[in-house]
């Protein structure tokens, strides 16, 4: 599946845990509609209303560590967030942004390299996330085949979908 | 090769030798979902085309996090996730004979050693006290776990932590795994399993344990576990709700490595805002004012913690400015508290009592914190805006330095509190 995503980078530190990605007291819905308003809030008061479509959030290690909650990456999504480069990931975020279809990135040298504001291209075909402004280009890790497995087939619920389909006929 | 207990566990219901670093599939023992992760779940179950899940006796509901329904939308949620386990022939217990997920499953028999359990929250390692293999994960993944009864890992690698030396009185649980925490820091054991041994845990009761277990993922853990010893098998025995066959690690298992906490000269700990591994002991901390203290969670809402409390409550007052709120784990805590007379302790010191509910460390209800407030609290996670505003501020304890900082008023050691006895 061929992607190129466009956006600038909004960049946080490590350890960016679930609860400013969304506060557990907005977690009486799942509609990311709604959980979009406050995503990121802990840490910028305005970002859903100051973030646009394809917009990349940047981090360090450990992105989404804390709660098991799939909010956070649902959140992100409705922000229309692009996707996330991080250094590294929380086990748990890691699952739940494949499961939902969250795009997300493993390059700790772009995590690095980039800046506040930086126009960024991401190719998912040629896992490069390139930094427009000055043309440097960053290679990002494949995911495991089993994962790009998930990722292909647009999520968990697909996924599991098939595999259902192919029991009942087994 | 010889097998770590995670590898040990694990070896038992997977498709392949689990090797570390590769995927399995494994079968689930138990999957349970709460009032918030499950109407994401279900709807994500109805998504797949699933109809039924793959074994009621083994999928549950436990509405515990915003119960008492807090609100409309709260309420309906825990309507929609509990009419959904009624209408599966599901595990489901209602709010009253509810506790707090991670407290109560192992109290129902529903985590046993040598399982693998799958949870929609991240404290869901709290079972790797008993020696299962027991995660967390979000609602689609359990939403897939209840269709299909399996799932895929990657096989951790495992890092050992000993506590070694003698135990001073006041150490608990939470102390240590604040030591733990203040050592390896909030990723230090990534997607690893963390195995707890040593002499200090032959003799730890199952209450700290579970506190220990319990807050392994804010080490970013994938499993915190324990062998399952006599103290264990004694505990969970005669609470099985099925038959089980304990898993235990092998001589000469390859351990990632191996991290040695000292514990003879501790004395109790805290977690600064806004991290648990901002750890120092609470004789360092200075002058700390607090507004509100609360003991409970599945950290440590367990009957040993409740009688730590009611050990520096008994005969005291909570400070004039301060409002401390205690909140058993489950019901069978809360019964035995009140037949124990923890209750009347807590309720004569000017506590708040309340019934089993995640409520306030998740910032849900039942004591949350306004703007510039600073809460004393024996749950598991103090990040920016955890209990309340973003701009409040969490301090992480044990249950001894929590109730001591409730009748001080400030941060306190309890030897400050407890001088006098």
């Amino acid at each position: 599946m061929t992607r190129t995503i466009t956006g600038k980078a909004w960049v946080f530190g490590d350890d960016v845990d679930t609860d400013v990605i969304i506060p557990a007291r907005y977690l009486v819905t799942s509609d990311p509609r709604i959980l979009e308003k406050h995503c990121m809030e802990g840490l910028v008061p305005d970002f859903s209303t100051r973030v646009a479509p394809g917009d990349f959030i940047v981090a360090g290690e450990n992105f989404g560590c804390g709660s098991s909650r799939e909010h956070a990456p649902l959140a992100l999504k409705g922000a229309g967030c692009g996707g996330v480069i991080a250094a590294s990931y929380a086990r748990i975020f890691f699952r739940n942004a494949i499961n939902v279809g969250l795009p997300i990135f493993e390059c700790p040298e772009a995590s690095k390299a980039i800046a506040e504001g930086d126009a960024l291209e991401v190719d998912t075909s040629s896992g490069t996330i390139t930094m427009t402004g000055i043309g440097e280009v960053f290679h990002f890790s494949p995911f495991p085949p089993f994962i790009e497995e998930i990722v292909a087939a647009g999520g968990l619920v697909p996924f599991v979908r098939e595999e259902l389909e192919r029991r009942k006929t087994r | 090769m010889a097998m770590t207990l995670a590898q040990a566990i694990l070896s038992r219901k997977s498709d392949k030798a689990p090797e570390e670093g590769t995927l399995c599939r494994v079968r689930v023992d138990l999957a349970f979902a709460n009032d918030i992760t499950g109407p994401p779940a279900i709807r994500s179950f109805k998504e797949m085309g699933a109809e039924k899940v793959f074994d009621p006796a083994r999928c549950a509901v436990l509405p515990d996090h915003f119960t008492p329904n807090k609100d409309i939308a709260a309420a309906e949620q825990a309507k929609e996730a509990r009419d959904f386990a009624l209408e599966q022939g599901m595990l489901y217990w209602e709010q009253g004979r509810v506790g707090i997920e991670h407290a109560f499953l192992p109290e129902q028999g529903h985590i046993l050693p040598g399982e693998i359990i799958l949870g929609a929250d991240s404290h869901t390692c709290t079972g790797g006290a008993l020696g299962a293999f027991a995660t967390g994960v979000g609602s689609t993944d359990l939403a897939a776990l209840w269709a299909l009864g399996e799932t895929w890992f990657r096989v951790p690698s495992t890092i050992k932590v000993r506590f070694e030396g003698e135990k001073p009185e006041n150490i608990g649980g939470k102390d240590l795994i604040l030591a733990l925490l203040s050592l390896i820091g909030v990723q230090g054991a990534r997607y690893k399993a963390l195995e707890f041994s040593g002499e200090v845990v032959e003799r730890l009761p199952m209450d700290d344990r579970f506190t220990i277990a319990n807050m392994a993922v804010e080490t970013g853990a994938k499993a915190g576990l324990f062998a399952p010893d006599k103290t264990a098998l004694d505990w969970v025995t005669p609470r099985a709700a099925r038959s089980f066959e304990p898993a235990f690690p092998e001589r000469g298992a390859p351990y990632e490595k191996e991290i040695l906490v000292e514990v003879s000269e501790m004395t109790p700990l805290v977690a600064l805002p806004h991290s648990p591994a901002n750890v120092r002991p609470a004789l360092e901390v200075g002058p700390m004012p607090v507004d509100q203290v609360f003991i409970g969670s599945c950290t440590n809402g367990r009957l040993t913690d409740l009688e730590q409390a009611a050990r520096v409550l008994r005969g005291r007052e909570v400070h004039p400015s301060v409002r401390c709120v205690v909140i058993p784990a489950s019901r069978e805590i809360f019964a035995d508290a009140l037949r124990l007379g923890f209750i009347d302790t807590f309720i004569q010191a000017g506590a708040v009592v309340c019934t089993p509910t995640c409520g306030p460390c998740i910032g849900g209800h039942m004591g949350i914190l306004a703007k510039g407030e600073r809460c004393v609290s024996t749950s598991n996670r103090n990040f920016v805006g955890r209990m309340g505003d973003a701009g409040s501020e969490v301090v992480l304890s044990g249950p001894l330095v929590a109730a001591a900082s409730a009748v001080a008023g400030r941060v306190a050691d309890p030897s400050e509190v407890l001088a006098n006895d």
